[in-house]
Order: structure tokens, then sequence, then C-alpha cells
């Protein structure tokens, strides 16, 4: 079985994340960035599945050059290569853009048995990605997943929405997006993260993929930011301890306020 | 006038208080239709008129066998293709068929917007809360009719009114009858209110050590709702349907009240843009604490109750 996971390099979301007072992007220098962490549990389940029943899983993204870290990151997790998209035009590319981008690259490389996703990026976290992809590839498409089997050509599992809860089954090929509570992502072992360095990198550009530049960044845009604003921080209030009268003191406070 | 079609967010035959709101925003750039899926009776049908549409498109035949949101979008896109705009719930679904919609409208998507305003040309733009709540950001769709969901409490219901109602049938394509839905469990309504649309909100972390029977009194005596942090969830304490935070629900009450939380940057995401922050901790240096307007430092099972009995005394 051939998985491909695809993967977004995001800052960290405890860096100080702010956007280009210019053009709204993402500000990415200087700040610390890494794979994810929603996507580390579609590379973590793709792993697993292969390490039960075989096969290969390839690891795509697309994201400037640090984006290098993101993919090494999945190799050490145990993912067998990795495809990045790297391109100057691509600065500025919306949900639709990337899933444009992302489906190519899946095709590019040959398709796949299962395509797994986080179920949102930590950054944007629109969660518009993988139904847009499936589109794309013309897949069926399973969203919010936290519980994934394959065998025999047909993946299983359950999903969850605010209303609720339901098993399913999808003969694959199928692009699936899977949540944080699907398992625990693994911390790449000494061996692995040695191993991880001599697994194959592909960068590609967006030639590669037959996509013209206005397709993407800004100019292939389909929506705009027209302001970022920086919210005034949140100070701390009151504070007091508790001494028997705590619980007191705070209807005390909600009251004073005409909070309740 | 080209009409705004606004989705309906069902719970059994009522639609929820957030379509209202959606449907009052949409008056903004056009008349309101309302899409109703799933099955049409007597009881829904009052519930959508009370939602202030001028329009109701009930929309039937999906099939109840397969995940439904490609379904749904198919079944829109004629539709939205001539409306002005097309809002949705910013829920899981809600934004599952927004995806699917603007992937065949080759539209663009806001999603989550706290607030929808027409510019001077009449077009929508919405204000998003970012980077856990960080920044405030306006943005537009630029291609295609506009595709948004909404977040609850961006505007207030309007009146109730008598909506033409147009039947409307599903043709699902192969594709999005494919994934097959072996069973499914509906979320036994709780008598508390929704955690999304309540004015008060009373979460429970770590420090409840599974214990969340204080949590739920304070939340019953403030007629607040119940939420959970996300290590409170993993450990299998609560719900995952109640769990705040950057993976589970964004909720933007008057009041909430974080006991046994320390504040991660995932709950703060989650919880951010509350008008007041309310503490209980027994660890003074918690993240919870800086952005609290009031805090306790002190044992939860200790202060909640009290707090609760207070809030009873007060009451009598």
């Amino acid at each position: 079985m051939r998985t491909v996971v695809l993967a977004k390099y995001v800052p960290d979301a405890t860096a100080d994340r702010r956007f280009d007072p210019a053009d709204h992007t993402t500000v990415r220098d200087d700040i610390e960035s890494r794979l994810s962490e929603l996507d580390e549990y579609a590379v973590e389940q793709a792993v697993r599945l292969s390490e039960q029943s075989g096969g290969e899983v390839l690891v795509v993204l697309m994201g400037p050059g640090g984006a290098a870290d993101a993919a090494l990151r999945a190799l050490q997790m145990g993912a067998t290569a990795a495809v990045h998209v790297r391109d100057a035009a691509l600065r500025g590319t919306d949900a639709a853009g990337t899933a444009l981008v992302l489906a190519a690259a899946v095709g590019r490389a040959g398709g796949a048995d299962l395509v797994l996703t986080g179920m949102a990026s930590t950054d944007a976290g629109t969660g518009l990605v993988p139904a847009m992809v499936a589109h794309r590839l013309g897949l069926p498409f399973v969203g919010y997943v936290d519980e994934l089997d394959v065998a025999g050509g047909t993946a299983t599992g359950a999903r969850e929405t605010e209303a609720f809860r339901e098993r399913f089954e999808v003969a694959l090929p199928a692009v699936v997006a899977v949540t944080d509570h699907i398992n625990e992502p693994r911390y790449p072992s000494f061996k692995a993260i040695m191993a991880a360095k001599k697994k194959p990198v592909e960068v590609i550009a967006l030639t590669d993929l037959g996509i013209a530049p206005d397709e993407v960044g800004f100019a292939g845009a389909r929506t705009a930011v027209e302001s970022a604003l920086r919210r005034p921080a949140r100070s701390s209030g009151e504070v007091v301890k508790d001494d028997g009268d705590g619980g007191a003191r705070m209807v005390a406070y909600l009251v004073d306020n005409r909070l309740i | 006038m080209s009409e705004v079609l606004v989705l309906a967010q069902r719970d059994g035959d009522e639609i929820r208080r957030a379509t209202a709101e959606t449907v009052a925003l949409a008056r903004a750039f056009g008349p309101p239709a309302l899409v109703v899926a799933g099955p049409w009776n007597d009881g829904v049908a009052r519930s959508a008129a009370a939602a202030g549409p001028e329009k109701v498109y009930a929309l039937s035949g999906l099939p109840d066998d397969s995940v439904s949101a490609l379904a749904v979008a198919e079944s829109l896109a004629d539709l939205a293709a001539r409306s002005v705009a097309v809002l949705l719930p910013s829920t899981r679904e809600g934004k599952e068929v927004a995806a699917h919609l603007a992937a065949r409208l080759e539209s663009g998507v806001v999603t989550d917007a706290v607030r929808l305003e027409p510019d001077a040309e009449g077009r929508p733009v919405a204000t998003q809360s970012v980077f856990a709540g960080t920044f405030t950001v306006r943005s537009r769709v630029t291609r295609g009719v506009p595709v948004v969901t909404v977040k609850p409490g961006a505007a207030e219901p309007g009146p109730a009114t008598e909506p033409v109602v147009v039947p409307l049938a599903a043709t699902p394509s192969p594709v999005a009858t494919a994934v097959r839905v072996l069973d499914r469990s509906v979320r036994p309504k709780g008598d508390r209110p929704q955690l999304t649309e309540a004015e008060i909100v009373v979460s429970g972390g770590r420090g409840t050590a599974g214990d969340f029977s204080a949590v739920e009194a304070l939340a019953d005596a403030l007629g607040a709702a119940v939420g959970a942090s996300r290590a409170a969830v993993d450990s299998g304490w609560y719900p995952h349907a109640y769990q705040v935070g950057q993976t589970g629900v964004t909720v933007s009450p008057q009041v909430y009240l974080a006991c046994g939380i320390s504040g991660a940057i995932q709950h703060l995401a989650g919880m951010q843009t509350a008008k007041t922050i309310v503490a209980v901790n027994k660890d003074p240096e918690a993240p919870i604490m800086a952005v609290a307007d009031f805090a306790v430092v002190g044992d939860l099972h200790a202060v909640l109750p009290k707090a609760t009995e207070e809030i009873v005394a007060r009451r009598r």
C-alpha cells in the first residue's frame, strides 16, 4: 500500500506569531516553525499502517526553505520519502491554491492508495484543504476521523462531528483527514533520527507540476486579507488566595461586575 | 434580487439559534433562503420559520447510509452559483460542505467569521479571530460566489417569518455515496446550554483529577455550559464533544470560568475571546493566571462548592 501524507510547515503556536504588515502573509523569518502538530497524527497513523501491513509513506508539503525541517521530522517519525514543493510564486497562496498544488504533487508522485492529512493546520486552521484535495483528485473524502484501519483495499474507521459519531467504510483510494484523538505521535528515536538523514527528499517547483505561477500565490488566491491587527494583550486582573473565602469572593466579583 | 443561501444547523427537529443569527446577518446582502437538509415535518417547518428566512429549501433524499457533506454540497451547487453569497455554520460539517461547495463553484471560502458586514459595494467582509485570539483579521472572498462559515454570536436573530417552502431533491454522485456509514449515534441533547451558544461556560481540566461534579454543580447554579480541557478529555474524564481549544470547540462567552486548567496556548485558542475570564488554580504561575480578569489561587474542589453555595444563597 502507498500512503501519501499531506503536511504543512507552520509557525510554532507558542512563538510570537504575526502577520507581515505589507501583504498580510504569516511572518516566517526569525519565528520558530515546525511540522504542524495536527499533521503529526496523520504521519503517525500512516507509519503505523505501513508497519502493520507494509508499504511506503510519502510526505508531500509545500512551503519555504525552512519547510525542509518539517519534512525531516516526518521522515524521522518513519515516513519513507518526502516531496517538498518550493517556489517563490507560492507566497500568498490560499486554501484553494494549496489544494491545487498538493493534488498535483500527489499525481506526479504516481498517486496513492490512501491520502492522509491532519484535520486542519495549526496556523490558518481553515480545515478546508483536505476536502478540496479530494475534489481535485476525484476521490471520496472522510474528515474528522479518530479511528482508522485498512485491510483488503478498504478503510474502516470512526469519525465524530458536533452532532454525531459514525462508523464508516470506504473502498480505497480515498482522502482521509484525522483528528488529534486518533493516536499518540511518537518521539523519534536516535536511530530513527540518524536513519532519516539518508531518506530521499525531492525539492520540486511549480513547473514540475505544470502549474502556472498565476494559478497560485496572490494572483491565484480566491480570498484576500484586508487587515490584520494585533489585539491588545489580555492582562491579569485581581488575584486572591483562597483562605476559605475564595469561592465567595469569586461570586462577589461576578455580581459586582454584573456578570451574573 | 439574488438570494443569500444559509445552511441550517439542525438539532433533531430544532433549528439552532446560531442559524437564526446567520439568517439575520444574511439580510445585509439579500433575501435569506434557508436550506434545511434532512427529514421535513411540521416541527422543522415551525423552527425554520422562527429563524426568519424569506424562503426555505427543504432538501430531502440525502443518503442516510453515507457521509453527507458532499451530497449536500452537490445538491446546492446550482442554487449557490445563482446566489450572492452562501453562509454556513462554522461546525465540522458546515466547513466540510463549504470546502466541497467552493471547490465546485471555484469560489473562495472564509471560515470562522465572528462578524460579517457589507463593504461600500455591498459585498461581504468577514472578521476573524486568529492565532489563538491574538489577532483580528478582516478578509473577503475575491473570486466566485462568496462562501463564508459563521460562528455563533455574530448577530441577533430577527423576527419569525412565513417563508415559502421549496422542496429540493438530492441527487448524490457516486463519489458522494462512496463513504458508507455503518452506524451512527446521535449525541443526546443535554439539559445544559450549548457550549458554543452559552453566556457562561464553566470548564474543568487536569485539576479536577477526574471529578467534574464541582464543575457541573457550579455550571448548573449559573445556568452555564460545561467545557473541558484537552488534558481532561484525553484522560477520559469528559466527552470529546466538550473539549474547548484549538482542536475542539471555540467559545466566546460573556464569562469563562477555567477551573484547574493551566491555560496552554491550545486551550487559550479556544476561549481567549471571552469577555471575562475567571480562573481557579492551585498554581499561581499557571499561564491562565496571566489572562484571567479574576483569579483564585486554590483547590477547585474547595473553591467551587463554596461559590455554588454562595450563588444559591444569593438567589434566595
